[in-house]
């Protein structure tokens, strides 16, 4: 385990039966970094928070929090973790300032400590006003607030989320990443469990794929980018015959592979990074107006794709049933 | 101090959250307040206050058997479905301490259910002579081990209607063979010995040779019969929610 890891996962297993659910992954998280751990529905994500979390016993493996074996004192892990589940689950019957309160005593905090901090928390994701109504009341994205507010109302090193995200509207999403971007800003560890694969471009700094139980690629997002990346892509969108422009651009920018698409487009794909005004000052001088030039970047559900063999039609429909992706 | 700040909320967040909603409170008042009117009422076919005394151990015991075990095993099962029950399990308390405040909403609030009849027949009988002490004693050991019971049903129960099934499975039968309503002496040979399985029997024991004067066994038996069970309960409820709480 290297000193500034603060999850060490090795050789870690789950089995039920004949089915493995987790079938010896290895890992390590950063400490003060988001790790974003990806994978379509039944690979074996929530599995692994669990046994990570103390709520599922592993067949096999260990596991090092803050270098403490987290299945021989899972008591002493829990008390430097936040736990976001994925789905809320708050008392209904209590008020959002007395569930804050009292997941805070769960944590031995005293009574002035919590209150002061509940407050702050309320403060904080907006929802002061509803302090005093009853959790049953709530919105989706105010119960998903609350529920992280209580994860992190003991200001835990690490901080655990599945699914953080799902099922809750657009604002209180943007407001629960930039959130976590806040937290992470100072000094809380994320391991966050998430189906949307944008979301964990924009806001993840490692991540991995998992699989049907194994870890099929890992690394920070740029390394990860590295994978699908083969070479620079520029499209552009020009009102002319693309035919003889892509002959001319071909001609021009000899190093380069020009192509052109269905939709009124011409790629140029480079081994080397290309600038885009040479290009644009070509066509000027060549009369052809362009109405869209645009630089095209590899992306994370590209990586997805090439590392889990989903194929995009496979991942439109655990999009569209609630899936990957968004 | 840290353990003792969590298992103190959770006692309380379960009194405020369960036992002093009104359904509840007012079971506790009604259910053990119309059994004791239906047998003063049953008795020689009119109001017999002489045979209060005589039923009143029994009342005491069933109150606290039917307030503790349904209300344990609906809770937990309840706040398992809904997954709150998670946090607790999370939560960096041991096990052992965070059962224990889950069983202290019910113990205490058996004990108030205890204390309904007692308190109605003190408007109708004389209650001098009565060992004091026994009485908070019985009520207490009864209270643990019918709460006991009662999370043994959560353990095994995945649903809240399974757990009230589960409940009155176990409870009916008990009112019987406990000797709440028939000595355990009068009970045919084939089912004593399931009577003295069963920790009701020693309870009820020692109510009756508190209050009217008449036991089987010492109430020091009994409390240590009563000891063994309430171990023994904890012991297995610790292990089988380990073993199927924590998979």
């Amino acid at each position: 385990m290297n000193i500034t890891d603060i999850v060490a996962v090795k050789n870690l297993s789950k089995r039920y039966g004949d089915f493995t659910a987790v079938n010896g992954i290895s890992f390590s998280v950063p400490r003060g970094k988001i790790f974003g751990f990806l994978g379509p529905n039944g690979a074996g994500k929530t599995t692994t928070i669990n046994m990570m979390i103390g709520l599922a016993r592993p067949s096999g493996g260990t596991i090092l929090i803050d270098g403490i074996d987290s299945v021989k004192n899972v008591k002493k892990v829990q008390s430097i973790m936040g736990i976001v589940p994925d789905e809320s689950n708050l008392y209904d019957e209590m008020d959002g300032f007395e569930n804050l309160c009292f997941c805070g005593s769960l944590y031995g905090m005293r009574k002035e400590a919590r209150e002061k901090r509940a407050k702050e928390l309320l403060e904080k994701f907006d929802l002061t006003k509803a302090g005093r109504r009853p959790f049953k009341k709530y919105s989706k994205g105010m119960r998903r607030k609350l529920t992280i507010a209580a994860g992190i109302i003991h200001e835990p090193e690490i901080l655990f989320l599945d699914e953080p995200t799902t099922g809750i509207d657009v604002e209180s999403a943007r407001q629960i990443r930039q959130l976590l971007l806040f937290l992470k800003q100072g000094g809380t560890t994320i391991f966050l469990t998430t189906h949307y694969i944008e979301e964990a471009e924009r806001i993840c700094d490692h991540i991995a794929f998992i699989v049907e139980g194994n870890i099929v690629a890992i690394g920070t997002v740029p390394e990860l980018m590295e994978m699908v990346s083969h070479g620079h892509t520029i499209r552009l969108a020009a009102d002319t015959d693309l035919a003889q422009l892509a002959e001319e651009l071909q001609a021009y920018f000899g190093e380069c592979t020009v192509k052109t698409g269905t939709d009124h487009t011409v790629t140029i794909i480079s081994k080397e990074r290309i600038a885009l005004s040479p290009i644009l000052q070509y066509l000027d001088r060549h009369g052809i107006s362009v109405f869209e030039a645009k630089e095209l970047r590899p992306s994370l559900e590209d990586v997805f794709i090439k590392v889990t063999g989903i194929e995009a039609m496979e991942l439109k429909k655990e999009k569209d049933k609630g899936g990957m992706g968004r | 101090m840290k353990t003792w700040i969590a298992f103190w909320n959770i006692l309380k967040k379960d009194i405020n959250n369960y036992y002093l909603k009104p359904p509840n409170i007012s079971w506790g008042i009604i259910f053990p307040l119309s059994w004791t009117l239906m047998q003063i009422i049953r008795s020689s076919g009119g109001l017999n206050l002489s045979e209060i005394r005589e039923i009143l151990p029994g009342l005491m015991a069933m109150s606290i058997l039917f307030g503790t075990t349904s209300m344990l095993a609906v809770t937990i099962t309840f706040e398992r479905k809904g997954r709150s029950f998670e946090r607790l399990l999370l939560a960096p308390i041991s096990l052992g301490a965070m059962v224990a405040a889950k069983l202290s909403g019910a113990i205490l609030f058996g004990v108030f259910n205890a204390f309904v009849p007692l308190i109605f027949a003190a408007f109708f009988i004389d209650l001098t002579g009565i060992g004091w002490g026994t009485v908070l004693l019985a009520v207490l050991l009864i209270a643990v081990t019918s709460t006991l019971m009662g999370l043994m049903i959560a353990v095994s129960a995945k649903e809240v209607f399974e757990a009230q099934t589960l409940s009155n499975f176990f409870r009916f039968p008990m009112l019987f063979l406990c000797g709440l309503f028939l000595p355990v002496s009068s009970l045919p040979d084939f089912l004593r010995p399931l009577s003295y399985l069963l920790p009701l029997t020693y309870g009820t024991d020692m109510l009756s040779g508190a209050i009217i004067g008449r036991s089987m066994l010492s109430p020091v038996v009994c409390t240590i019969i009563l000891l063994i069970f309430a171990a023994v309960l904890f012991t297995f409820c610790h292990y089988n929610i380990r073993r199927k709480w924590i998979v």
